[in-house]
């Protein structure tokens, strides 16, 4: 590579050549993806892929080896003041929520904008109303997460990551760990995001979604991007047979 | 704590009663003019050993969590700072520790150009604290560590800081996990504290030793002496199970 290259202001996400280890195991391998500003990106495959891996490197949850990380023009480094910058702009969402269970809803969302970004309680509160409604659930600022259905935790959680005012927000398989019955609600709220211009890179199983909402499909296999691609080709004429198989494996239910 | 007392009373009673020229209780007879100067004597020690223990906890507690925290960091080195200290402090016998404190620790000074005497009060002080913090350390390690690692990496998602972190989101829920171990812990401080008396806190084991000399009764001293520290442990116990009560109701809640 001659010199640095130069970051592009349109790209919101940049990794190239990421590679990662956890001792011997080579968990990601070669992994360059681009997300420019405003585009939506699912990320599939199979169990142990790497997908987590990929996402939680980006707001350094993970530490990569090799390549390069920029988010919004920023490389990733272990500076510390690298790693504040980017997870001020790069929000997330947990399979498993992660609320903090001792705080109230209205309190969860909050504590990010007073004790990081130094706001007044109150117009932290405002903020934190103002996205509650977005996820259409501002009746329940008061309660415990313990006392909401799961589909409503994860609605809190992204209205938490959303009260940061991120310039990206990351999904880990945002609908895993819910009911059946619980996960279109939180789809529901992810595609309106979607139509407001949230740039977005997402790890699900829930094709519907990813028909509708992605702009990029990335499949992913043993640490790799196997595929790669616009959703019409990408389901329409997948040329892997590794991503071919998946795909008709989760197609069927 | 009633039945116990109980239980002991009438023996003693009935002990005190007997003609039998080997028991003299009349030493402590709190109805003999004599007798009661007596006691009052031994159960003067009371304050000094209370203030003691509360003092050397309150520095134990604080202590504790200092020494706790390199324990959970990543970094190999810092986990070495805290294995060293535990290993090294729970290992050391709390009487030549105080004889080290109390003789040793003001040669140091000396050398070092400061004039800090260390006076029987606060050399015990130092050495409970310092002996019980390896214990307390522990405690909050394991405390902290019971905590689920996503509710520290949603706390960095939103940009909360290693301290903030520590002080908004783990410690106020790993605290119902550390108190009672905490307050458990008390009690060994209260009972390690009797070893203030070897150089020359006048705390109730003092006082006992200095009767003894005085009355040649050993027997019926020390036995009060024993009884003392059972009321306070007793108290303290009554606590701690007070104390677990709510931590656990909290919890239901
Ligand atoms: N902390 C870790 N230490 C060692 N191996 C890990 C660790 N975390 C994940 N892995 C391994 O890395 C691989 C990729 O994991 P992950 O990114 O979670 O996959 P996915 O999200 O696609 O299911 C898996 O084989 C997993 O067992
Ligand atoms: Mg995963």
């Amino acid at each position: 590579m001659p010199g640095n290259p130069q970051p592009d202001p349109a790209l919101a996400i940049e990794l190239a050549g990421v590679n990662k280890w956890y001792g011997t195991f080579h968990v990601l391998k070669d992994i360059s993806l681009t997300v420019r500003a405003g585009e939506k990106v699912v990320i599939c495959g199979p169990s142990g892929s790497g997908k987590s891996t990929v996402v939680r490197c980006i707001n350094r949850l993970e530490e990569h080896q090799k390549g390069i990380i920029r988010v919004d023009g920023t490389e990733l480094t272990n500076d510390p003041q690298s790693v504040a910058a980017i997870r001020s702009e790069v929000g997330m969402v947990f399979q498993q929520f992660n609320l903090f269970p001792h705080l109230t809803v209205l309190e969860n969302l909050t504590l990010g904008p007073i004790k990081a970004r130094g706001m007044s309680k109150a117009e932290a509160e405002a903020k934190a109303m103002h996205y509650l409604e977005r996820v259409h659930i501002p009746d329940q600022a008061r309660k415990r997460p313990g006392q909401l259905s799961g589909g409503q935790q994860q609605r809190v959680a992204i209205a938490r990551s959303l009260c940061m005012e991120p310039k990206v927000l990351l999904f880990d398989e945002p609908t895993s760990a819910l009911d059946p019955e619980m996960i279109s609600e939180v789809l529901d709220v992810m595609a309106e995001l979607a139509v407001d211009g949230m740039t977005m890179v997402v790890v699900t199983h829930e094709m519907g979604f990813a028909r509708k909402v992605a702009d990029q499909m990335v499949f992913m296999d043993a640490g790799e991007i196997v595929e790669q691609g616009p959703p019409e080709e990408f389901f329409g004429s997948p040329r892997s047979p590794r991503c071919q198989k998946f795909l008709s494996q989760i197609l069927q239910h | 704590m009633k039945k116990t007392l109980i239980l002991l009373l009438p023996l003693l009673a009935l002990a005190g009663c007997s003609s039998s020229s080997t028991w003299g209780w009349y030493v402590i007879n709190p109805m003999t003019a004599s007798g009661w100067v007596n006691v009052k004597f031994l159960i003067s020690g009371m304050g000094d050993t209370i203030l003691i223990s509360v003092i050397a906890a309150v520095i134990s507690i604080a202590l504790g969590l200092v020494v706790a925290l390199p324990g959970l960091a990543k970094s190999r080195g810092w986990r070495m700072v805290n294995r060293v200290y535990v290993e090294l402090v729970r290992s050391i016998p709390l009487l030549p520790m105080l004889f080290w404190v109390f003789y040793g620790l003001p040669i140091i000074f000396r050398e070092m150009g400061m004039n800090v005497p260390i006076d029987p009060f606060w050399g015990a002080i130092i050495t409970l604290a310092l002996s019980d913090s390896a214990f307390t350390a522990e405690i909050y390690r394991a405390g902290i560590q019971s905590i689920a690692k996503g509710q520290t990496e949603a706390a960095q998602t939103i940009g909360l800081n290693y301290l903030q972190t520590m002080r908004y989101v783990i410690l106020p829920q790993a605290i119902r996990r550390i108190l009672p171990p905490l307050a458990n812990q008390f009690i060994y401080i209260v009972k390690m504290s009797a070893f203030a008396s070897v150089i020359g806190m006048q705390e109730l084991t003092r006082r006992a030793n200095e009767l003894v000399v005085s009355e040649y009764r050993p027997l019926e001293i020390y036995t009060l002496l024993i009884l003392e520290y059972l009321v306070l442990v007793l108290i303290i116990s009554a606590g701690v199970r007070w104390l677990e009560r709510r931590m656990g109701s909290d919890e239901r809640g």
